[in-house]
């Protein structure tokens, strides 16, 4: 078997080929920006989750942290469980506040992380106490209604 | 007119009956030739020549046509976002659209008419021709030597030119997007990125496009080796391949995205 002028053309026509998934991997897609090699799992509950998704984000401070693995209703407590894995590296502490977010006006729901001031961190498996459900825009408008008719009601 | 119902009856009966056995001698084809794909592997330099006829050479026609997408694209989504004031999505839409579906249906669509009408051709003329009949002879195995390295070759080839249509499609996006037009360009590629998951996304799209890659090549060379041994029946069977491997791959496409993007 001998080297031709035909396997340099196919070496680089692989070559290219594999040079544009790498492309579309790094440059396209978000490999690069977030690799969670190592991770852990954190559970918090809502009362609401609104249009929160599955591997939507986990954000603190803006950055992006973690993912939202599962989304469960729990049967007893009749509240969303959500299952979270956060990057290793990023260590939280114990009475860390989760939210629910929205990016933008009309964006993509989040969980939002506030970190406390416990001394201690949450590990793996850890359910985050406090949450914040999502705003949800008919509560919203129906608080606001009820709060314009009791004014009315005070001036009288 | 009772005959002639008859006939028609019978007729029907007996175009059904074909498809159905040609359908079957298809999938033992198809089984014959995984069965014999080892030589394929163990001369692979038989292989690498198919790549080079089927693949290397349908660079050029993948690439100008991949760019000329991705500057349509370019050009159609941004007059649509611009009304909704978020340009900034143009990346997004740009390669969402090439990465999921342009980029494996349009590249496994151009295979087909470019690679795979001359596979079909070019094993339908040998059969016209005797040499498949004169390799059974010397007791080489046509379907090990001629057959198996080309189907190989096509697998091997349609998600690396999928890639490539992509990326070069994004490419064209950016040029009219943001050269052209100046959408910002930070927008461009950081929306992008936040919003193409490379598992979920780009490995989808690679998947698809090696499912293409089975198909197109499976059906040109069965057409091929099915052709009646004329001209005229290698002419029809170069046709059918056509037909034939495009719808394959506008409904596969749709099963497919049908399991992979559902409900996500």
């Amino acid at each position: 078997m001998e080297r031709t002028t035909l396997d340099l053309w196919v070496g680089l026509f692989v070559v290219a080929g594999l040079a544009a998934v790498l492309v579309l991997a790094m440059k396209v897609g978000n490999l690069s920006t977030f690799n969670m090699s190592e991770s852990y799992n954190l559970q918090a509950e809502f009362d609401n989750i609104g249009g929160l998704k599955s591997r939507s984000p986990v954000k603190s401070a803006g950055v992006v942290v973690g993912r939202v693995t599962a989304i469960t209703f729990d049967n007893k407590t009749f509240r969303a469980r959500v299952s979270m894995v956060i990057d290793k590296r990023y260590q939280f502490p114990k009475d860390t506040f989760a939210k629910i977010l929205t990016a933008g006006l009309l964006g993509e729901q989040y969980v939002g992380l506030d970190p406390g001031g416990d001394d201690q961190v949450l590990k793996g498996g850890d359910q985050v106490a406090k949450t914040q459900s999502a705003v949800v825009l008919e509560n919203l408008i129906s608080s606001f209604l009820y709060s314009k008719a009791s004014e009315g009601d005070a001036k009288k | 007119m009772l005959d002639r119902a008859m006939a028609a009856i019978s007729g029907t009966g007996h175009r059904v009956v074909n498809g159905v056995w040609r359908f079957g001698f298809a999938c033992r084809f198809f089984l014959a030739v995984l069965l014999h794909s080892g030589i394929s592997f163990r001369r692979f330099s038989l292989t690498i020549k198919e790549i080079y006829f089927s693949g290397v050479l349908s660079l050029i026609i993948i690439l100008v046509s991949g760019l000329f997408v991705g500057l349509v694209l370019g050009l159609q989504g941004y007059e649509t976002l611009q009304k909704y004031g978020s340009e900034s999505a143009l990346g997004t839409l740009v390669a969402l659209s090439l990465v999921r579906e342009l980029g494996p249906v349009m590249s496994a669509l151009l295979f087909a008419s470019r690679a795979g009408s001359a596979i079909t051709a070019e094993i339908g003329l040998m059969k016209a021709t005797e040499q498949i009949s004169a390799m059974e002879m010397m007791a080489v195995d046509p379907i090990a030597r001629v057959v198996a390295p080309r189907f190989w070759a096509g697998v091997i080839s349609m998600p690396l030119l999928a890639a490539m249509f992509s990326a070069i499609g994004v490419f064209g996006g950016y040029l009219v997007g943001v050269v052209m037009i100046g959408v910002d360009e930070g927008q461009f590629w950081s929306q992008m990125q936040s919003a193409v998951d490379f598992r979920l996304d780009v490995m989808n799209g690679v998947i698809k496009s090696c499912v293409f890659g089975v198909a197109v090549t499976a059906i040109a060379l069965f057409e091929g080796y099915d052709a009646p041994p004329t001209a005229e029946g290698v002419s029809h069977a170069t046709t059918r391949t056509v037909v034939t491997s495009s719808l394959a791959v506008l409904a596969l496409d749709f099963l497919l995205t049908a399991f992979m993007f559902r409900g996500i």
